[in-house]
């Protein structure tokens, strides 16, 4: 098997939180094949987002990198000198942000935006770079592509704005596309035209997606595995039908449970109670133990290990470890 | 965009009309022309010498209405006068006031321009280079230091500036004006530096936290994103959205361009509007000081309409209006 | 001060710190204005106190009554009879030298003639033999005077133009608009000119023309505010709820402007201050203010010797104010920003 696009062991980003710091991650991994899209599933504040941030050394300050090992494409991210660094941003791995409305500079033309990304990496003239822009636009379905390269970001729809993060992300056929909640600030419908792109740019060029989302719905169109995150660590991992049929994890099932279907009507909204815990307020063992309805006692202190359910599926649980021991 | 323009000249001229309308309330009603004698001519001075006084300097028509004639009154007289340019002459020593003023224009620009423009290019790379390094010894120093130096009124600095470099480093002149190509520029020196120090740290602090606040921004992420190294992302991103709030402040800055152009003028001994205003002060010429005053006004309300247009050049989310 | 005035000067006095007493009763009352408070003393605490120091020095210079001191021999029996501040009494009634004398000489600067009180000039004599220590005490007043005195003047009136014009709209605001356009186009030092050539000039006229400047920017902001403030979700539910414009101006539209109105102040003090050097330069200024001893220094430093003592107490006096104001004014502007209100509550 071939060496995973991205690789990731025991990532630990921290933030100020008080007199100290505090953990966003604390001790994250994961891998991801070529070609494949893992989702990485949580609520807000659970730190999916600063994981995305991290991998390509993009966390704001003061939150800061503390360990752990990041590889994409076999070179480790951590290390990079900020030359080399430069050159595996937008090339080997590209980024896509969730607020279109603010991601691109309101004082350029969104061609030249793109053209931009273009010239940083491989040598080209203007003329020949807005070629190639016009040409990733038509691939994103931009209607009148040639027009639009002179627009600016304040002319174009939330949509049309996500296509052109989109076209400027993959311009260089990257290996690996970090997509931070792509579709969250967009409108019902232009999610679902949004997402059937990145299906079938994802296709077409074999990238790997990291799609880091709240939302069960887009997990389901795109991914072919889900890693789900509470509080800074990861809980279950597996393929796609495994987590969403078959979840093992308190938390998981609660998620699942959370989604309201057509279905069930007349029924009250399952909700998972209690809250997220404050960085500064994290219990020792299981982060989820404050909120489980299956909780054991040391599950308070013990931290949980992995438990492998199935090929591919594994659970960080007391009670599912317990469960599989008998 | 032309609609734009109209309009905003438009409202400026209504603007200078209430300059005017102000002025003469000031100058005419508040304090009359008998006032404006007593105070040149001395309080003690008798009654016959005050009328002449009146009547020497044209003073001596009614004030807004005229029954004879409609249109010989003071504040016609005061109305034409200015919108014509032709400012008669001064209360003090009967010089004509618009050959004055066309004379002065030269050295004050010769001062104020480069004074505005090595200002803002100065103040931007030096912010540039603090905000650069937030959160670092630099940066903290450096707003430090920019407080600092705001605080020491600008006579200080003068004073300090005169007595430095000029009496005990001898590099420039202390004063004086020659306006030929080939010297000029001693002569502007001093004081185009003395300009230079008092004004930078506002500048500075001002246009670091714009920086500051532009290096956050989503965009930027996006750049660095993309693969753009620091240099890029500041001189072709940040900076260029940078350019929005800085135009807003250049409009608050040409004030001090007047006041600074006041003393530095009167200091350094260089014969412009400035130092006509300082001589109009103390030897209570109120012809000539109206004068300025108009001038003064017409050149701000100027220069913030040209602001207004050059947003449009700047905030491509403004041309279409 | 004439014989009657400081009569009225120690009744102002008197008021004010009423006033103080009053405002902080209402601060402590008010959860989020001691918590403010609280932060800033918190955040700059010898910023705090050197203008605190500054206040006390001004203060003790307006509480003046006549009597008291002793006159040595041929002395100046009518200065006697002058209304002398505590300020003025810490120095002997007749510590008058003839002219110049440097920090702590016991001769004169010209001439070396024996001075009447050698080495107890601290910071030295200027051109008239005055005590520059005492002088520069004396300028702490005026420098409050027009910093402080001018704020109080401008702030009720712009509020009342400026929430006028931003609650009421339309007509009211295209006249008050207006009227603070045609200011707003006279670059500020004109204006102040212009203003002080044609009221004349004393304290009381520069007061008043540097009010007539900053108004316009207090009445821009309050203008501007109130605006946004009309909008606001909850006013509008107020306004339908059928309260009467005087109510929701009165419980809604003031308390959210007042963190503005502070912050405005503390920041037009040391402009104000400035200025007025600058007009004291000018001939136009107060007298007996700071701006005014720096403006005889020019003079002084061309000479050979140099006379610096001057020029070095105002100076450092000004500078001092100025530095302390611009630390407060950041700090009092952090505090108050809205963002950080709210995380507060």
């Amino acid at each position: 098997m071939s060496e995973p696009v991205l690789r990731v062991h025991e990532l630990v980003t921290s933030f100020p939180a008080g007199r100290g710091r505090a953990a966003a991650v604390d001790g994250v991994s994961f891998q991801l094949a070529e070609g494949e899209v893992l989702a990485l599933v949580g609520e807000s504040g659970c730190g999916k987002s600063v994981t995305a941030l991290s991998l390509l050394r993009l966390v704001p300050k003061p939150g800061r990198i503390e360990s752990g090992s990041i590889r994409i494409a076999g070179r480790e991210v951590l290390t990079l000198h900020v030359s080399e660094l430069r050159s595996v941003r937008g090339k080997e791995a590209a980024m896509i942000f969730q607020e279109p409305m603010t991601s691109l500079s309101p004082v350029l033309t969104v061609g030249a935006q793109v053209a931009e990304a273009l010239r940083l990496h491989e040598p080209m003239s203007a003329a020949q770079a807005r070629r190639r822009s016009v040409a990733l636009f038509e691939q994103v379905r931009i209607p009148d592509p040639d027009a639009r390269f002179d627009s600016f970001p304040h002319q174009l729809s939330g949509g049309l704005k996500q296509r052109v993060m989109i076209a400027m992300a993959l311009a260089l056929k990257p290996r690996l596309l970090v997509a931070d909640e792509p579709t969250t600030a967009l409108d019902v419908t232009i999610q679902a035209q949004i997402l059937e792109l990145l299906r079938d740019l994802q296709r077409e060029l074999g990238t790997a997606i990291l799609l880091i989302t709240h939302d069960l719905g887009v997990v389901n169109e795109l991914a072919d595995r889900i890693a789900v995150m509470y509080a800074g660590r990861l809980v279950e991992e597996g393929t796609r039908v495994q987590v969403l049929g078959e979840a093992r994890h308190p938390y998981t099932q609660g998620l699942l449970r959370a989604v309201p279907s057509l279905g069930r009507r007349g029924e009250r909204l399952a909700e998972i109670p209690g809250v997220v815990p404050r960085p500064s307020e994290r219990p020792p063992g299981c982060r989820f133990a404050t909120r489980c309805p299956v909780r054991l006692p040391r599950c308070a202190s013990d931290p949980p290990g992995d438990t492998p359910l199935a090929p591919g599926h594994v659970a960080r649980c007391h009670v599912v470890a317990q469960e599989l021991a008998r | 965009m032309l609609a734009y323009i109209v309009r905003r000249t438009a409202y400026g001229f209504v603007t200078l009309i209430g300059v005017l309308l102000l002025l003469f309330v000031l100058f005419f009603l508040y304090a009359s022309p008998h006032e404006m004698a007593r105070r040149a001519v001395g309080e003690k001075a008798p009654p016959e010498v005050l009328e002449q006084w009146i009547v020497n300097h044209g003073y001596d028509k009614p004030k807004v209405w005229n029954p004879e004639h409609p249109f010989d009154t003071l504040l016609v007289e005061h109305f034409r006068r200015a919108l014509s340019f032709d400012f008669g002459r001064g209360d003090a020593d009967g010089t004509p006031i618009t050959q004055r003023l066309r004379e002065g224009m030269g050295p004050s620009l010769a001062l104020a321009v480069p004074s505005f423009v090595f200002g803002l290019l100065f103040s931007v790379a030096l912010a540039l280079f603090v905000a650069y390094f937030r959160e670092t010894y630099i940066d903290r120093m450096g707003v430090i230091v920019c407080v600092l130096t705001m605080s020491i009124s600008t006579l200080l600095y003068i004073i300090g500036g005169q007595f430095l470099i000029g009496k005990l480093l001898r590099w420039f002149p202390i004063s004086g004006f020659d306006a030929s190509p080939s010297v000029i520029v001693r002569f502007l020196m001093l004081p185009l530096v003395v300009s230079l120090a008092s004004g930078v740290g506002g500048s500075v602090r001002f246009y670091r936290t714009v920086f500051i606040e532009e290096g956050g921004r989503d965009y930027v992420r996006t750049a660095r994103a993309k693969g753009c190294g620091d240099l890029r992302v500041m001189t072709h991103h940040v900076l260029r959205n940078a350019l929005i709030p800085i135009l807003t402040r250049t409009v608050v800055v040409i004030p001090f361009l007047f006041t600074g152009s006041l003393l530095l003028e009167s200091f350094f001994g260089i014969p412009g509007l400035g130092s006509l205003t300082v001589d109009a002060v103390q030897g209570n010429d109120f012809a000539t000081l109206r004068a300025l005053v108009f001038i003064g006004s017409l050149l701000f309300i100027g220069a913030q309409i040209a602001t207004d247009v050059s947003y449009s050049l700047v905030d491509p989310r403004v041309r279409f209006e | 001060m004439s014989v009657e005035g400081h009569v009225l000067a120690n009744a102002v006095i008197a008021l004010l710190l009423a006033a103080c007493a009053g405002l902080a009763v209402v601060i402590h009352r008010s959860e989020l204005w001691r918590a403010a408070a609280v932060e800033l003393w918190r955040r700059r605490p010898i910023a705090l106190l050197v203008v605190a120091v500054y206040l006390v020095i001004a203060a003790l210079d307006s509480i003046s009554w006549v009597g008291g001191g002793e006159v040595g021999e041929g002395g100046d029996v009518l200065a006697m009879h002058q209304p002398r501040s505590l300020i003025d009494r810490l120095f002997p009634l007749d510590f008058d030298e003839k002219s110049y004398s440097a920090p702590l000489a016991s001769v004169e600067f010209y001439g070396g003639d024996p001075l009447d009180h050698p080495g107890r000039h601290l910071l030295g004599t200027d051109i008239l033999g005055r005590d520059v220590l005492h002088v520069m005490l004396d300028g702490t007043r005026i420098a409050l005077l027009v910093g402080g005195f001018t704020s109080l003047l401008v702030i009720p009136l712009a509020l009342l133009v400026g929430v006028s014009a931003g609650y009421f709209g339309k007509r009211i605001d295209d006249v008050a608009f207006f009227v603070m356009s045609v200011l707003m186009s006279i670059p500020d030092l004109l204006l102040l000119i212009a203003l002080i050539m044609a009221m004349g000039r004393g304290p009381l006229q520069v007061c008043i023309a540097m009010g007539v400047t900053s108004w316009v920017g207090f009445c821009r902001i309050v203008r501007g505010e109130t605006f946004k403030l009309r909008e606001l979700d909850y006013v509008e539910a107020a306004r339908a709820l059928g309260v009467s414009d005087l109510k929701l101006i009165w419980r809604h539209i003031l308390p959210n402007l007042m963190h503005l109105v502070v912050i405005t102040f503390v920041l037009t003090f040391s402009g104000l201050v400035l200025s007025e050097a600058i007009l004291s330069y000018l001939g136009i200024g107060i007298d007996g203010s700071w701006g005014q001893m720096i403006d005889q220094a020019r003079d002084e430093l061309a000479r050979d010797p140099i006379i610096w003592w001057n020029l070095a107490a105002a100076s450092a006096a000004l500078f001092g104010l100025i530095l302390a104001v611009n630390f407060v004014g950041d700090a009092v502007r952090d505090v108050l920003d809205p963002r950080t209100l709210r995380e507060r509550q």
